[in-house]
């Protein structure tokens, strides 16, 4: 399993042909507290850079976007109860969804986690 | 992720307490042209609790402290606003609304009687138009202070008044809208019962020197921990108090913006402040349109900007503030709909994001108020 990162402050963890996805701890920081998640429809088609998710904090709505392209296998049910979740385990309890990848280059574009690091020390 | 904060053009300026926010790991965000601390670490759900279940220091010194004095300082005022500061007794404040032509809202203020003068706290993002028009409507012989060099602290929740007591002896005998002279710390301050988030709390008006000294002192106490204008917006807007520039602008009348009471029974009669003409109209026959609560459904916020649809689907009004209600667990609104749909529990549609939301009419505030009417005789 590896872990990749996006500029848009998304992480990937990618094990065979699936990958799970969720917002970088230093995205939840900036967000605030989080009250509402929307989530994509299992079986939906998404494009890498495209609108996937929305979560909303107190201040105000985001799009997540999904960091490749694929078809949605799974989602995080547990944020629609408990959207803090993203807050409290960014990383872990806090994923948004699975994604079954179209094309695992696409993982090229990606970061490792000391690039997303020197990249968020940059902000 | 995106975000879609909007930076301001001007570099923002600095407020006195600025280092110490830093300091308190304050996120610092323009607004009204300063920079202001937005949340601190606990974050705006936790400051907002701590408000509703104890006490919170906000640092508001970015709005606008004017003194208004000279002779007929109260007569002159009454000629801008729709308040009776005749009868406005020393030691009092009142709601005020300063007024243009038509009757649409240049500012909301609070207007206190002091020994020396009328003494007027304004909004921050409004308080450089505010300062232009009154000293253009003012007579010469009324003198205009700006207090640039004081600072403005609110300390809001049930457990304020016990906290400010130890420090200054004697406020809680202020009742609601009520405000006195004190030495705090060592320093003059100009003290009332008053405040922005529903609870019992109070404004504190002192000099920029020591408004460090002073923050330091209550947030030493048990009770107290400083919240940012997050908090401040969301248990505003569970209060059900308008934001000028969101809720009420130049656009909207007292009567529509449910803010009647700030029309004195004397100026109803009399008029003789602008837009008293329109004002009576709407007083008498209700206004086209009127501000409103909202219980959205669902979880999703539903914020400024969205459209208020009627069954048809049709633009009949929109959002001017929403969010989330940590108190409630849900999201609220405001907004402005037509009089016949501006009824508690009438049925509305909303359109925002894209996607059309179901919301109920509500009576407001959403979160009872829990003012101090009247201060502890002891």
């Amino acid at each position: 399993m590896t872990l990749f990162f996006t500029r848009d402050h998304e992480w990937v963890r990618v094990d065979g042909e699936l990958a799970t996805v969720g917002i970088t701890d230093y995205a939840q920081g900036q967000l605030g507290d989080v009250v509402f998640v929307e989530l994509p429809t299992i079986g939906d088609s998404v494009t890498a850079g495209k609108e996937a998710a929305v979560v909303e904090s107190v201040k105000a709505a985001s799009d997540v976007y999904a960091p490749l392209s694929g078809e949605i296998a799974k989602v995080n049910q547990a944020l629609v109860d408990e959207p803090g979740l993203v807050n409290s385990a960014p990383e872990a309890a806090g994923w948004f969804f699975q994604l079954k990848l179209n094309d695992p280059r696409e993982l090229d574009g990606l970061m490792d986690a000391a690039a997303y690091q020197a990249f968020v020390a940059t902000l | 992720m995106s975000q879609s904060d909007s930076d301001d053009e001007i570099p923002p300026a600095v407020l006195p307490l600025d280092g110490w926010h830093r300091a308190k790991g304050a996120r610092m965000v323009p607004f009204a042209g300063y920079m202001m601390p937005v949340q601190y670490a606990p974050g705006i759900l936790a400051e907002h609790r701590h408000c509703r279940e104890a006490a919170a220091l906000f640092d508001v010194s970015h709005m606008g402290q004017l003194l208004v004095s000279g002779g007929a300082a109260a007569a002159a005022l009454e000629a801008l606003t729709p308040s009776d500061l005749a009868t406005l007794g020393e030691g009092r404040l009142r709601y005020s609304l300063l007024l243009n032509e038509t009757g649409g809202i240049i500012d909301d203020l609070m207007i206190s009687h002091r020994r020396d003068g009328l003494y007027l706290v304004v909004n921050g993002a409004t308080k450089i138009d505010d300062i232009a028009h009154l000293r253009e409507q003012l007579p010469d012989e009324i003198t205009l202070n700006h207090m640039d060099d004081h600072a403005l602290l609110a300390l809001q929740g049930p457990k304020a008044a016990a906290v400010l007591e130890r420090l200054a002896a004697g406020v809680g005998r202020l009742g609601f809208m009520t405000a006195g002279a004190f030495e705090l710390l060592g320093s003059a301050a100009w003290i009332s019962r008053s405040g922005y988030t529903g609870e019992d709390g109070f404004e504190i008006s002192l000099p920029a020197t020591h408004a460090e000294a002073l923050a330091e002192a209550l947030c030493a106490e048990p009770e107290v921990a400083p919240a940012g204008l997050g908090a401040r917006d969301s248990l505003r807007l569970e209060a059900g108090l308008p934001l000028y520039g969101h809720d009420i602008d130049a656009e909207t009348t007292p009567v529509e913006a449910g803010l009647s009471f700030a029309i004195a029974k004397r100026r109803r009669q009399e008029g003789g402040f602008p837009g008293a003409e329109r004002i009576a109209f709407e007083l008498a026959e209700g206004p086209a349109r009127r501000r409103v609560g909202l219980r959205v459904e669902g979880r999703q916020p539903v914020r400024e900007g969205a459209l208020l649809l009627d069954v048809e689907g049709a633009e009949i009004g929109h959002v001017t503030s929403g969010g989330f209600s940590p108190t409630l667990g849900r999201p609220i609104a405001m907004g402005y709909a037509p009089g016949p749909l501006a009824m508690p529990d009438s049925h509305v549609s909303l359109s925002a994001r894209g996607k059309i939301f179901t919301a109920e009419v509500a009576a407001m505030p959403f979160v009872p108020h829990r003012y101090v009417r009247q201060g502890d005789p002891s």
